[in-house]
């Protein structure tokens, strides 16, 4: 037997807290509250109690859709669209991969994918800029011709 | 000292998007069982707050408060909040010493009177006031003229929010945690030995963004990180339900994991969120590294008997009322 083998725990797992079947039902409930009244609802996953397993079989149950998104914001920030559209599964991640936040988004499309006002407008004072001003290696525009090599 | 500029221009100066910083507010209402709805409110308020002046006292402590929330994982969103504070006194870590730091802590005082935080962690020695001093100044004394125009304060830590380890029996000392000297002051305890760092940090998020300090338990704690037991949250949980029970620390029950109730783990009377947060970058807490909780965060807890003895019969808990719902005392 190895040193590894007498200090690593063999941790018997819980199965199951019996909540993914409720919240399955809640987001149904949100999922008609998005199309009939066009309201998002964000259900935060830290503060229900969910096993390993609940989560792998929540996950399994919702599917994976056709968008998947990623940020890098200080950390990534994963934006998956399950198979029914319109629910997200919404991760953020540090800088270290350790997870911050779990949601299930129920949306159009989540907030946080969206650009938001102010770096917009940073972004077109930074453009303006950069149009006015010469690109320092050659001082040319980007619209002068290419010379042929 | 206070900026004229605010957090969000701050932070756009450090390159922080105001996508990061929606990052930063989401994940921080969700650690303080905050609504997401009141991420828009917490991004415009923590946007448009100034600067915040805040002092550090530290008392009668060993540095593992500091140490936890310096060194906790940096760089990361939380560290940018905190980056974001003006820290103008805190003895331990600052350059300048004896005359010049004090004259910084003063001056602060003077320049953000009735606005400013005041942080302490440690306790506060009242046997002789030679017993811990800074400056020539006894702690109590220092405690009470940086309390005077302070907006709130923070007791960093079990030793200023109970006494902690300098308190423990016979308290040579006569060790007095900080809500003992000073009653006419809002206070909140983030206790631990140390703390959750995130802890402090989201306190501080909440002060910012709604310019009050968060709901808090009888002891004033935070009851976002202090709302339930270690028991509650545990993943070992169901054993206990089960009495499977580890015996000893390399019997067969600890291999598998089982409740370390019976080794004498306090968490079913101990608030706080280990159990969730967890440590070291999050990769566990004390509990899933094999031992039971000693229950840091709890008033005395030094003095509660000996960690290694189970709190009471498993029958006992099982009839009390409310048992299967959080700790014995819910």
């Amino acid at each position: 037997m190895t040193l590894d083998t007498d200090i690593i725990f063999t941790t018997e797992q819980q199965k199951t807290t019996g909540n993914v079947l409720p919240l399955l039902h809640e987001i149904r409930h949100a999922l008609d509250t998005l199309v009939d009244e066009k309201i998002p609802t964000i259900i935060d996953l830290r503060r229900i109690p969910l096993s390993a397993d609940d989560e792998e079989k929540l996950e399994a149950f919702l599917g994976t859709g056709e968008v998947r998104a990623e940020i890098s914001a200080l950390g990534p920030t994963v934006l998956q669209e399950t198979q029914y559209s319109g629910v997200w599964i919404e991760t953020h991640y540090n800088e270290h991969d350790e997870v911050m936040g779990k949601f299930i988004t129920i949306a159009t499309v989540p907030h946080i994918l969206l650009a938001q006002g102010s770096d917009i407008e940073a972004g077109l004072t930074r453009l303006t800029h950069n149009l006015n001003t010469p690109l320092p290696s050659t001082g040319s525009s980007p619209d002068d011709p290419v010379e042929q090599r | 000292m206070s900026s004229s500029i605010s957090l969000g221009e701050r932070l756009s100066q450090q390159g922080v998007s105001r996508r990061t910083f929606v990052k930063f507010c989401a994940t921080t209402a969700s650690l303080l069982a905050l609504p997401q709805t009141a991420v828009p409110q917490m991004v415009a308020a923590l946007s448009a707050a100034r600067r915040p002046s805040v002092i550090w006292l530290p008392f009668q402590e060993c540095t593992g408060c500091t140490e936890a929330i310096l060194r906790s994982h940096a760089p990361t969103l939380e560290s940018l909040i905190f980056d974001s504070i003006s820290l103008d006194y805190q003895h331990t870590i600052m350059a300048a010493a004896g005359d010049q730091a004090e004259r910084s802590r003063h001056d602060a005082m003077r320049d953000n009177k009735g606005q400013y935080l005041l942080l302490v962690d440690g306790s506060v020695p009242l046997g002789n006031k030679g017993y811990s001093t800074i400056s020539g100044q006894s702690n109590v004394d220092m405690l009470i003229e940086s309390a005077k125009d302070a907006a709130a304060i923070v007791a960093i830590g079990t030793c200023a929010s109970f006494g902690g380890i300098p308190k423990a029996n016979p308290n040579p000392t006569g060790a007095v945690p900080v809500s003992s000297i000073i009653t006419d002051k809002p206070i909140i305890n983030v206790s631990g030995c140390p703390p959750l760092p995130i802890a402090i940090t989201a306190v501080l998020v909440h002060y910012l963004t709604f310019n009050r300090l968060p709901a808090l338990d009888e002891l004033k704690r935070p009851l976002a990180f202090f709302g339930s037991t270690i028991h509650d949250r545990c993943y070992r949980r169901p054993f206990f339900e089960q009495r499977k029970f580890a015996k000893s620390f390399d019997d067969e029950g600890a291999k598998k994991g089982w409740c370390l109730f019976e080794l004498g783990c306090k968490g079913p009377e101990t608030y706080n969120a280990c159990a969730t947060v967890k440590w070291n970058q999050g990769t566990s807490f004390p509990i899933e590294s094999g031992h039971p909780c000693l229950g840091c965060s709890e008033p005395d807890f030094w003095d509660h008997g000996s960690f290694y003895q189970s709190l009471f019969p498993w029958e006992r808990y099982k009839a009390k009322p409310g048992a299967g719902k959080g700790g014995p005392n819910h």
